[in-house]
């Protein structure tokens, strides 16, 4: 795992976002000053190629309807200056739609540790996101613990020691097979005696159709309830950036199932431009917590709606 | 998985059926609705246009106007659509050469690369009889190698041992010679997930490609992955000559659409489906059987060659026997197996998605039936001595609580199981009766509740 990330000039959230999109093809917006001159109004072509490109990008069906709705009642029937002001406006669009999920994580709690539980389907990114979290909360002065809790993934559990290593945290852990909730329950105790600040716990993927498993979860979530009543303080759901339309149902079934309280969303520095995350604010109201925008250890970043926007409809 | 789509086209079909003649302008909206369960089902844009344009074509021709039932008309036209895109037929690995064959495994992060290695050495050497080396040429995520190897134990094949500060290419030549060496028929290579915009790692997987000179390069893709599915596939494809595709996470309830547009941009046929967590969930892809599927047609085909698999022959005829006397004899024993066959062949739920009219019923048999209650159910009867397991009549109250107490259950789920089971035995004489059979099969159709034995 190389560090591109770590030092960059620009190293905003905006231009790691912006360069992983470049990569391909732009945003949503690319080459629309050309589809824009020599019109003058916003007609039905126009609109038609911006519904095609949202939808490309995996805003989905409601949430694009929604966009462009608000896009022809912005710019109305008058005149269409030129692209820019299309741009603006499916800018601002956009913003207002994020805006309202776009929370941050507080780690804040009178009586520490602040546990953190991640879920996820298998392969979103769980135990990567969480070595990235372990080494932000880190560099904020805070004192944290991972635990193990994918014990059914082979070498899942060595995965996450490595991470604990490189940052020099300790790593709560049993043997692959044991249970998920005592390892946790483990590392809370631990987490305690030793005055840790924040605690990540670790699970293993499952499918969101799988129901054993997500009462595998629900015990997890009691037993840590019982530790302390606040515990866990935030579920964290992992979510892959290059999922498109399932996602929605990923994030409803996990919300339904174990109380999410806030979403990562991976993977964004890849060819997918993670439009899902406009179909998620559109359809659920769960806080957006990170995104994903690299490899490095510091390429998890918090979620602003206005560089997410800004990203997404620049040239 | 592909429950979804076949929801969606029937509702399409519900409001042509309701149309007496076709004319230009409800084909349009109709051809609308389907873009859109397309587009929600992920299938990527480029492929919706192109599978509408040959709808619309189509549908605008003689054999719908003709037809006297136009819905129906339309949907056969969808289906062959939906069959000519995935390609028509299985597509099995092209192994017969020299050995070792070499086989590539490239993919995003996370689409399951290696889960999907192990899964394809357990089915060739199980069902093909071939002899497999596993080798991981992931030297960058943590306990890549480590993960590899353990399932290589797991399953019982050969994996090359790596050293993770080599060069992935050396790994892999080293590995070839080691299999060349030892007689190996198969040498299955694992490699880096990458995002396929990274130009170093497709350059690793060229140069990789170029090394081993692979018989079968697999492109590993989630099922549920969205729009980008074509984009991917299309880098992936200019880097390295794919050869076929192996489809992640089906067991979901994505809608499957990256099937259709992976055979669309990269022109090489879905070769196989994995189908759940286990290494022996990996399945061929039959691109008839699962159009059929997307229509909610059911899959029998692949239902019968799953239960031949998973059932003891043995047992089976032992039970049919019994089943022919009426449930003469049918005791716990013969209720555990049962049991325990379901859970041999993937769980309920993967039989009920097979089978023809029982789409909607997986999702109402999911909460009751996983794999934690059936366990119980075998471990109660565990529980009992062989003379409780063959007269149910003497358990009494102090043997209940002994047998709860040693599984660890309440007297209640013991209870419970006993009814279930005088409940099966009284379902065995009906089959007896004349017509019996198809009092039961309707007990057992949505509507009539639940087979008993089965869920609470």
């Amino acid at each position: 795992m190389s560090e591109t990330g770590s030092g960059n000039a620009g190293g905003g959230l905006f231009n790691r976002l912006r360069r992983g999109l470049a990569r391909t093809s732009g945003g949503i917006t690319e080459g629309l000053a050309t589809l824009v001159a020599g019109r003058k109004r916003l007609d039905d072509d126009l609109m038609e190629e911006m519904e095609t490109r949202l939808l490309g990008a995996d805003v989905g069906v409601e949430a694009t309807q929604r966009l462009l709705d608000g896009l022809s009642q912005r710019l109305g029937r008058g005149e269409l200056r030129d692209a820019e002001a299309v741009m603006d406006a499916l800018r601002t669009e956009i913003t207002d739609l994020l805006r309202p999920v776009a929370q941050p994580l507080a780690v804040e709690t009178a009586a520490p540790p602040f546990v953190i539980l991640t879920v996820g389907v298998n392969g979103a990114g769980k135990t990567t996101t969480i070595g990235k979290l372990a080494a932000r909360l880190q560099a904020e002065g805070r004192s944290v613990m991972l635990a193990a809790g994918d014990t059914f993934r082979a070498a899942a559990v060595e995965q996450l020691q490595r991470w604990g290593e490189r940052l020099g945290v300790p790593v709560i852990a049993q043997p692959t097979g044991a249970d998920a909730a005592s390892v946790i329950y483990d590392a809370h105790q631990a987490a305690r005696a030793r005055g840790i600040d924040v605690l990540i716990a670790d699970t293993a993927g499952r499918l969101h159709t799988q129901s054993n498993l997500m009462e595998e979860l629900r015990k997890i979530r009691r037993v840590l309830g019982r530790q302390d009543p606040g515990a866990p303080h935030e579920t964290l759901l992992v979510l892959d950036g290059c999922n498109g339309q399932n996602a929605l149902a990923q994030a409803e079934k996990f919300r339904d199932m174990v109380e999410v309280t806030g979403v990562a969303v991976t993977k964004l520095d890849g060819t997918a431009k993670g439009g899902v995350v406009l179909a998620l604010a559109e359809r659920l109201a769960i806080p957006l917590r990170f995104v994903g925008v690299g490899e490095g250890v510091d390429d998890l970043r918090p979620f602003d709606a206005e560089s997410f926007a800004e990203a997404l409809t620049t040239e | 998985m592909f429950d979804g789509l076949s929801k969606r086209l029937d509702a399409v079909a519900q409001r042509m059926r309701g149309r007496g003649r076709i004319t230009e302008e409800n084909i349009r909206e109709t051809v609308r609705d389907v873009r859109m369960a397309l587009l929600e089902a992920d299938v990527a844009l480029p492929v919706v246009r192109a599978f509408t344009e040959q709808v619309k074509e189509r549908a605008a021709g003689a054999e719908v106007a003709k037809s006297l039932t136009p819905g129906q008309a339309f949907v056969k036209i969808v289906q062959d659509e939906l069959v000519r895109t995935m390609g028509e037929k299985v597509e099995p690995l092209a192994l017969n050469v020299q050995p070792p064959a070499i086989v590539l495994l490239a993919g995003l992060q996370g689409a399951g690369k290696t889960t999907s290695a192990a899964k394809l050495a357990r089915y060739l050497h199980e069902r093909e009889k071939k002899r497999v080396l596993l080798v991981s040429c992931d030297v960058y995520r943590p306990a890549a190698i480590e993960q590899l190897a353990t399932l290589a134990g797991e399953i019982g094949v050969e994996a090359f041992p790596v050293d993770a500060n080599d060069d992935p290419e050396k790994i892999a030549r080293k590995a070839v010679d080691h299999a060349k060496r030892h007689y190996f028929d198969v040498v299955l290579v694992d490699t880096a997930g990458r995002l396929a915009v990274d130009e170093a790692m497709m350059d690793e997987i060229r140069r990789l490609h170029g090394a081993v000179q692979p018989v079968e390069t697999l492109f590993v893709v989630d099922a549920m992955t969205g729009q980008d599915a074509v984009r991917t596939a299309a880098a992936f494809g200019e880097a390295v000559p794919l050869t076929g595709v192996i489809l992640t996470k089906t067991d979901g309830d994505a809608r499957g659409g990256a099937a259709l547009s992976v055979r669309h941009v990269t022109g090489a046929p879905v070769k196989f489906m994995g189908v759940g967590e286990k290494t022996d969930a990996l399945e061929p892809f039959h691109p008839d059987r699962v159009a059929s599927r997307i229509l909610g047609m059911g899959d029998v085909v692949s239902l019968v060659e799953e239960v031949e698999r998973g059932i003891d022959k043995e047992k089976a005829e032992q039970l049919e026997k019994k089943l022919r006397k009426g449930g003469k004899g049918f005791d716990l024993t013969d209720f555990r197996d049962q049991m325990e066959q379901i859970t041999n062949m993937g769980g309920i739920g993967s039989l009920m998605e097979k089978m023809p009219g029982m789409g909607g019923m997986q999702e109402r048999l999911q909460g009751q039936m996983d794999e934690g209650r059936v366990r119980r159910l075998v471990a109660i009867v565990n529980a009992m001595t062989p003379a409780e397991r063959a007269r149910p009549d003497i358990i009494n109250g102090s043997r209940k609580r002994r047998i709860a107490a040693g599984t660890g259950v309440q007297v209640q789920d013991v209870n419970r199981l006993l009814k279930q089971f005088k409940q099966m035995q009284k379902m065995m004489k009906q089959v007896k009766k004349k017509g019996g059979a198809r009092r039961m099969f309707e007990q057992m159709m949505p509507g009539g509740g639940m087979p008993p034995g089965m869920g609470r």
